[in-house]
């Protein structure tokens, strides 16, 4: 496992508090933008942030992310831009990413050059443990964590592969669907989460569907992590001025960050 | 790390590159697949509808005035256009509408592109009573008006899709997004053999019943295999479907025509084979139009259909290890053939069709009298003369 990650869950642990995770595209609204959101993100209380890698075809994604990611593409965010804006974060930073890019890329230049930037990690939403072999010895020998997404519609068998697979921790989709605020934290999340226990000694975060402080309370009482994502976009998506986006972001942080905190 | 086990892969291409909440479907799908395979109560009941449904066999047509611009060839037409719906995709949907109802589903999702697969979806829906929701580009919907109309007539739902570049890529996004969400009760009726295995298998095997009907009816007709089989290729359903039980046959050449748009070296285009590079696009890895980053590029072509920046795997396994060869064809070079079998045949083909038909124009000439040439004629042109017509400035 990835140290910086193990470190961030293991003093969550310590605080009996689970760990705030924060996903923005890199390159939304400009490469710049996405680094001073993350910025805001990081002083309102995100102990993690995940960087997005826009991609043309995102089909786990609903549509404010694909606002955003459409957005990130007119501005041809490249993997050198995801790289640059790892490289500007204070926390661990992991970058979630469709497989495409990441295979384009190149798998081995990609995990070298995101491990120089300093990177903890990558999400692939998309990469099954059948297509990962390449995978597995690009990231252990440039020490990343990979993460990968399970479901609720997963068997317990593949549950046990999928969460060896992993070397960071375990992303438990809290419902099936794509990404998006959704109005309550499905009750599947909380069994999700039990059953992926039973197979792994990994920290298990939930994402998905989460976007307010009584929904991050209620989901850091069983998971060692909240990932929260579309309602930091829709913020910016909605703010009058740069400005006002980027302190609407921080007080979302630092609401999400009590509500971790079981506040 | 143990090695993983490897499923659906044609040499390096196909797989599965999707989502962990869509495995358990694909599994059960793939079971389902696999059990009505050998039972012969499926294959009686989907060989009933062929028969009494579909209109199968389909007939084969010697296209002899066509031929005289094909360098006297003698061209013969695989008529998947006299198929109920007007078109080769209803073979497929018809499987996979008995698959759903054997995993005990009562909805379907589809995407389309032209609007065939999708008119082919909500018949099969309406025939068997499911629930049919139709995903289509936006673009898509305005350019084939007709067969939007039609599906809503067959009692489907269509949801036209605004995101990208709002044409069949788009709708498979926003299809899969619904297949996430919805995956207990709902089956992805795909319509080509592109997506994560085993669509590409199961759709190929649905369709092969082109290529086992062909391949009988010419050797019966001319005492002889052909030369070369001719299919125009944009998932490429109706070209594995006739390419495949010839594959063995090493003697026989393999053709698939691309949408060539305004010509590949424009960069407007949708010949994923000729003009792409090995990538991952919905589900499978295969030749992908991208650029640098591993984004999607969008397609252009006159043919609805066609216009696809990925491929069938299968197709790109075939055309590495040489065994099928794949080639463009402009708008241009279409719509000619278009114009050409309408005029010599009294057949107006789809536009799509009209891709292979051009194929055949240089094959023929290239091979000269006495060489047989096969072509699916994949479906009729009646969605297209709305194209057609605007195309060659005739007044509607």
């Amino acid at each position: 496992m990835n140290s910086k990650l193990q470190e961030v869950f293991a003093k969550a642990k310590s605080e009996n508090r689970a760990a705030l995770i924060g996903y923005m595209p890199a390159g939304f609204p400009t490469l710049e933008g996405s680094k001073e959101i993350i910025a805001a993100m990081i002083s309102g209380g995100v102990d993690i942030v995940e960087v997005g890698f826009p991609y043309s075809d995102p089909v786990m994604d609903g549509p404010v992310i694909q606002q955003a990611a459409e957005v990130a593409l007119r501005n041809q965010t490249s993997a050198t831009d995801v790289f640059n804006v790892i490289s500007s974060i204070s926390v661990p930073a992991l970058v979630m990413s469709y497989w495409n890019p990441i295979e384009r890329t190149g798998v081995e230049s990609f995990t070298k050059s995101l491990a120089q930037s300093g990177g903890a990690g990558v999400i692939t939403p998309d990469l099954t443990i059948e297509e990962s072999n390449e995978w597995y010895s690009a990231t252990d020998h440039n020490q990343l964590g990979r993460v990968y997404v399970v479901a609720p519609s997963s068997s317990d068998e593949r549950l046990e592969k999928v969460a060896q697979a992993c070397s960071g921790f375990v992303y438990a989709a809290s419902l099936m669907g794509v990404t998006g605020a959704r109005a309550t934290v499905s009750d599947a999340a909380e069994k999700l989460v039990e059953r992926v226990r039973k197979v792994t000694t990994l920290p298990v975060a939930v994402g998905l569907g989460v976007s307010t402080r009584e929904q991050a309370k209620q989901v850091a009482r069983y998971a060692d992590g909240v990932i929260v994502g579309s309602a930091f976009i829709k913020l910016i998506l909605e703010s009058a001025s740069e400005k006002e986006g980027l302190e609407a972001v921080k007080v979302l942080a630092s609401e999400l960050a009590k509500g971790v905190r079981g506040a | 790390m143990e090695q993983s086990k490897i499923i659906g892969h044609f040499g390096p291409y196909g797989g599965r590159f999707v989502p962990e909440a869509l495995i358990s479907a694909l599994e059960e799908l793939e079971a389902a697949h696999l059990a009505a395979s050998s039972d012969p109560t499926f294959q009686s009941e989907l060989n009933e509808l062929h028969k009494t449904y579909t209109g199968r066999p389909s007939i084969i047509t010697e296209a002899k005035r066509f031929a005289a611009h094909a360098g006297n060839s003698t061209i013969l037409l695989k008529r998947e256009d006299l198929n109920h719906t007007g078109s080769h995709k209803i073979n497929n949907v018809l499987g996979q509408a008995l698959l759903t109802k054997r995993m005990g589903k009562k909805r379907i999702i589809a995407e389309t592109g032209a609007g065939q697969h999708g008119v082919a979806s909500a018949t099969a829906a309406a025939l068997l009573g499911l629930e049919c929701v139709v995903y289509m580009g936006e673009e898509d919907t305005k350019r084939q008006s007709l067969n939007v109309a039609r599906m809503k007539l067959l009692g489907a739902t269509v949801v036209p899709v605004t995101t990208g570049s709002k044409t069949l890529k788009d709708a498979i996004n926003e299809a899969m997004r619904d297949w996430v969400t919805n995956v207990e009760t709902t089956h992805y009726l795909l319509g080509t053999v592109a997506g994560p295995h085993p669509f590409p298998t199961l759709v190929r095997d649905f369709h092969r019943i082109i290529g086992v009907e062909a391949r009988a009816q010419v050797l019966e007709l001319t005492g002889r295999l052909p030369d070369a089989v001719l299919a125009c290729v944009g998932g490429g359903s109706n070209a594995i479907g006739i390419f495949h039980p010839f594959i063995e046959d090493e003697k026989v050449r393999l053709i698939g025509l691309e949408a060539g748009g305004s010509g590949v070296e424009t960069g407007k285009h949708a010949a994923t084979i000729v003009g792409g590079t090995p990538g991952v696009l919905h589900g499978t890895r295969t030749y992908v139009l991208q650029d640098k980053n591993g984004q999607t590029v969008e397609s252009h072509s006159i043919s609805a259909g066609l216009d696809y920046p990925g491929v069938g795997p299968e197709h790109a396994f075939l055309n590495d290890i040489g065994r099928a060869e794949y080639r463009a064809i402009t708008d241009d070079q279409a719509m000619h053939a278009f114009a050409l079998l309408s005029k010599t045949e009294g057949i107006i083909p789809a536009i799509e069709t009209a891709h292979a038909l051009a194929g055949a124009l240089q094959i023929g000439n290239e091979l000269g009298e006495g060489a047989i040439i096969l072509i699916n004629l994949s479906g009729r042109g009646d969605k297209d003369v709305q194209t057609a017509a605007n195309y060659f400035g005739i007044p509607l």
